[in-house]
């Protein structure tokens, strides 16, 4: 199964509609609370990122038998250095994201921990890639 | 504890229509940092946290955290009640501070997380 989201930068509002609707669609396949939880735990997160960071962004969301495959793509400014981003407490977000309740320098370890495999790649000036797989079964 | 026990305790009014007085939650978690309260991994699990925004009800979303107390009366936006309620969350507001209401839960017996 295949789905497909965009997201907009900026739009506070709606930052975690789409890891709603992706959560909504788990319950309705019977995946485990588990994985369900730790997907879009991490998804909400990388969703929070595209809105707080980036310019636009969309989320690819693959499902087959053993797994779910997400990966995330946006068009922004991009991340200089991913080892210092992924330190806790590092952060670059504006006042904005932190009155939201995020920008604590949290949000790349939370969605490493709710991932069993987690790969980042961006350039700068262009933008980010995440890719967040988990497995029904390990 | 059982979450009529905790609007009581605490002077609280619950915000939402899903008023299901069987309801129980077994730990607390006090913060307004949203990163934070995603890390936490327990069941029936409250929150309680003077951060009212939509981002406080889509937090306890992908948490399946089924109650949230705002404290010091802020009040929370119909957009807020409605997606509380469209999830199955139950909203309560207190007029007490967050510190009163986790000595109140505390003392009472709800567990902490850490």
């Amino acid at each position: 199964m295949h789905f497909e989201y965009f997201i907009e930068g900026g739009n506070f509002a709606e930052a975690g509609s789409t890891s709603s609707q992706v959560k909504k669609t788990l319950k309705q396949l019977n995946v485990d609370g588990t994985v369900i939880k730790r997907t879009v735990v991490a998804l909400y997160e990388a969703e929070v990122n595209i809105v707080a960071h980036a310019y636009s962004g969309k989320i690819t969301v693959e499902l087959d038998e053993e797994k779910i495959d997400i990966k995330i793509v946006d068009e922004g400014p991009g991340i200089p250095d991913i080892k210092r981003a992924m330190e806790i407490g590092y952060s670059t977000a504006s006042p904005e994201v932190r009155e939201m309740g995020f920008g604590a320098g949290m949000g790349l370890s939370n969605m490493k921990n709710n991932s069993d495999k987690l790969n980042i790649t961006s350039t700068v000036g262009k933008g980010t890639e995440v890719e967040i797989i988990n497995y029904f079964h390990l | 504890m059982k979450v009529q026990e905790v609007v009581k305790l605490i002077n609280g009014t619950v915000m939402t229509g899903n008023k299901n007085p069987e309801v129980t939650v077994d730990v607390a978690f006090a913060s307004d940092l949203m990163s934070d309260v995603l890390t936490i991994k327990a069941e029936n699990l409250l929150l309680l946290t003077g951060l009212v925004n939509i981002q406080a009800i889509r937090t306890a979303e992908m948490s399946d955290i089924s109650c949230i107390v705002f404290a010091r009366n802020k009040n929370v936006t119909e957009e807020m009640i409605r997606l509380a309620e469209e999830n199955g969350i139950t909203v309560i507001e207190s007029p007490y501070s967050l510190f009163r209401i986790s000595g109140i839960l505390f003392i009472a017996g709800m567990a902490p997380v850490y």
